[in-house]
């Protein structure tokens, strides 16, 4: 298939041959284990253990506070010590499960499954909701509602987002070329909920390796299809992959189901295989620990709330005092002041920059050079929005469209008078659907 | 330790090209056509540009100190507007003409507006029709070769057949820069193929004037030939205004479809203007009166956004 992609976007420095060519290497954490209980979008889970009791990896220890939530697992055998909030990646202080780590990784029993074709539907969904899979790109919708949409009949496209259009991440890389089967199995499993879907493993073209491969494994699989997708940021962005893949446009007020898709991660899909192949629940990920300040950057499978700041040591620690810590990718990801940040669900790498690119630059005036209207990839008009939102102008804000922002960031990074677009966007966007919601 | 990290809102990284660049960009690319209008015109034509732009400088250096602004001569807008201004005088212009024009430019159209970016029409094309208005002598005395002459598109208006090939490549009586052809089309090219300027606005422009000049021409009874469109296309400053005035950031539409309709708006004034107005040129008083109508241009092409329209027409089509 030929080379698709979407109208706007950017390409800024990839970076990602800091940690490419490391091969995924297990991580064994030794410190406190913290497991926040907001790992996904939705109600926080509902803690089912409490201080001083034994558990196991693999236990749960919170389940789902409704359903759109998700239950959260142990990733190691220890006791409890401690229920407290505890701040995570995204700079807010979450209520967390503190589990000192015995370091013996009991295993509770996995329910196994030998022929997923003999699941129904429902016990299929039952088992990805008990593993408390969720969007593992960063959103962390839980997937058991992704799944179950209100029109199934109307499915007929799953996309696995195989972009990965951060610069610097390398973890759905690494885990497309070392164990595409998971992904693939698990598309098989998605596919199975929805008769006669199609799946399509959309991969950006920097990743030839990993197009090169699927196409190799899905060649006598007549439902699912490699797309390689121009390589440009946010192509991974749900909105962008469904227009690349399908020519479907979807907006503000609308869901992939609505355009007859559903869009899974590369590390959701390895999930959902996990959960209902072999029964486990979601507890570990890959992490890529990068960025210029890093000795040497490469990518750690580890369990589910280890530290990041262990990962930092053994990635080799800081060679350089970094100026900037980033939580995931430099355009979405959250910027921190601490290492000392549990690994969740959605946490898919720590950059450290020996320089904070941002702070040399002085915002100046807009010189109307419409760059950030053509890098838009809600073809909106970024300049003027945030200017409404600046000025309180909400009514103006909305009927520019500024509640179609996708909030990729492009608009910021594009600006030649490094004007503070997104941020402004968004934070008009916050409060025009306040309002909304007020009505 | 921990206070060292800058927590900030994402994206943490920023494309390289800033505002100062851009501008840079601009000068440069019209190096070119100061080089031929210098060549064309005579050491004079240096010391006007010099004048202009010195002018420019020192008037927002100036307004700047006195309203208690942070200085922004550094972004090189004002080098930008002075150097546009200059290559749209003749070069018989008296020398202290450019001194009011620059700051013309700079103080009345541009820094009282708010500066860089919020003024309402391009300050070098404001200044140059304030004079036009003011010194209207000096400002179409055409002295090509020591003598006074009239420029290719007067002829034309008066019959002749224009020689088109002396008009592309600028060895014609006229402003400053306006002349060359090809000098300024180097420096177009440049423009776009670094990013700065994109092709839409000067394209459907001279397309649009293309087809209204032989539109109005033929109603006017002029006889269209190819030549004729080629001697009005090259003549005049349809060139220097098409790249580099009319695709001017703060004074053309930032909407995609609003860049559409400035495009060809532009060249159906400009036919308009050069066909019944009472002067042969019209490509200034064109792209000015267009700058006036971009918000209004972009009011009614407010982008809707990713995915929006086609859900109203297709709820629309479910209804019917």
């Amino acid at each position: 298939m030929g080379l698709k992609t979407f109208a706007g976007g950017v390409h800024p420095f990839e970076g990602k041959e800091l940690s490419k060519d490391k091969p995924v290497q297990e991580y064994l954490p030794t410190g406190l284990m913290v497991y926040p209980l907001s790992q996904h979008i939705g109600a926080p889970a509902k803690p089912v253990v409490k201080i001083g009791d034994q558990v196991k990896k693999g236990q749960l220890i919170a389940e789902a506070g409704s359903f759109v939530s998700a239950p959260i697992h142990s990733s190691v055998s220890g006791t409890v010590k401690k229920i407290e909030p505890r701040r995570v990646a995204a700079g807010g202080m979450v209520n967390s499960i503190i589990i000192e780590n015995d370091g013996k990784y009991d295993e509770v029993e996995y329910d196994a499954v030998d022929d997923v074709s003999k699941l129904t539907k429902d016990q299929i969904l039952e088992k990805i909701r008990n593993a408390g899979v969720v969007g593992m790109g960063g959103a962390g919708f839980p997937t058991h509602v992704k799944l179950a949409p209100s029109n199934p009949d109307k499915i007929d496209t799953i996309i696995a987002n195989c972009a990965e259009c951060e610069p610097y991440l390398t973890s759905d890389y690494r885990v497309m070329l070392e164990m595409p089967e998971q992904l693939i199995e698990g598309m098989k499993i998605v596919l199975s909920l929805f008769n006669g879907a199609k799946g399509i493993l959309a991969v950006e073209n920097n990743k030839p390796d990993c197009i090169a491969l699927l196409e190799k494994l899905t060649k006598d699989e007549p439902s699912i299809s490699v797309q390689p997708l121009r390589t440009k940021y946010p192509q991974g962005a749900e909105r962008s992959i469904i227009y690349a893949c399908t020519g479907r446009k979807i907006n503000s007020s609308m869901l992939p189901a609505d355009a007859g898709c559903i869009v899974d991660n590369v590390e959701t899909l390895c999930c959902i295989y996990r959960a209902v192949k072999e029964g486990k629940p979601v507890n570990t990920r890959v992490v890529t620990i990068t960025g210029d300040a890093v000795t040497d950057p490469r990518n750690f499978r580890c369990p589910t709330g280890t530290n990041f700041a262990e990962l930092v040591e053994a990635a080799g620690g800081f060679k350089t005092q970094p100026e900037k810590i980033i939580y995931g990718g430099p355009m979405m990801g959250f910027s921190n002041f601490t290492t000392d940040i549990p690994v969740g669900k959605t946490n898919s790498a720590l950059l450290a920059f020996t320089k904070d690119e941002v702070k040399q630059y002085e915002p100046g005036p807009c010189i109307g050079c419409g760059r950030c209207v053509e890098v838009c990839p809600s073809r909106i008009t970024p300049s003027r929005l945030a200017d409404f939102s600046e000025q309180g102008r909400y009514d103006q804000f909305e009927k520019w469209g500024g509640v179609e922002c996708v909030e990729c960031g492009s608009c910021s990074y594009i600006c030649p008078a490094r004007r503070y677009l997104a941020q402004a966007i968004k934070a008009g966007k916050k409060t025009v659907l306040a309002n909304r919601r007020k009505k | 330790m921990s206070d060292l990290y800058n927590v900030a809102s994402n994206p943490h990284v920023r494309a390289k090209d800033s505002t100062s660049r851009i501008m840079l960009y601009v000068i440069i690319s019209l190096l070119p056509a100061t080089a031929f209008g210098i060549w064309n015109f005579g050491p004079r034509a240096l010391l006007l540009i010099c004048i202009t732009i010195a002018s420019c400088v020192a008037s927002e250096y100036i307004f700047n100190k006195v309203t208690k602004r942070k200085q922004t001569i550094s972004d090189l807008s004002a080098v930008v507007t002075g150097l546009l201004l200059a290559l749209n005088f003749p070069v018989s212009l008296p020398w202290w003409m450019p001194i009011v024009g620059g700051a013309f430019a700079i103080i009345v159209v541009k820094c009282v507006f708010g500066g860089l970016g919020q003024n309402f029409m391009n300050p070098a094309l404001g200044a140059r029709c304030f004079m036009l208005i003011s010194f209207a002598g000096q400002m179409s005395n055409w002295t090509y070769d020591g003598v006074t002459t009239a420029t290719p598109l007067a002829l034309m208006r008066q019959g002749q057949a224009p020689d088109v090939w002396a008009e592309f490549v600028g060895t014609i009586p006229g402003t400053i820069g306006e002349t060359s052809v090809i000098a300024l089309l180097i420096g177009a090219v440049f423009l776009i193929l670094v990013g700065v300027i994109d092709i839409k606005i000067p394209g459907l422009y001279i397309i649009s004037f293309v087809v209204f000049i032989s539109i109005f021409g033929a109603a006017n009874g002029t006889a269209i030939n190819p030549q004729y469109i080629a001697g009005q296309v090259c003549g005049g400053g349809l060139i220097l205004g098409a790249f580099f005035m009319a695709t001017d950031y703060a004074t053309s539409p930032i909407t995609p479809k609003g860049k559409l309709i400035y495009g060809i708006l532009l060249g159906f004034l400009t036919a308009l203007f050069r066909t019944f107005g009472s002067m042969a040129e019209g490509v200034s008083y064109a792209i000015i009166f267009s700058n006036i109508l971009v918000p209004l241009i972009e009011r009614a092409t407010i982008p809707k956004g990713f995915g929006v329209e086609k859900e109203k027409k297709s709820k629309g089509g479910e209804k019917a």
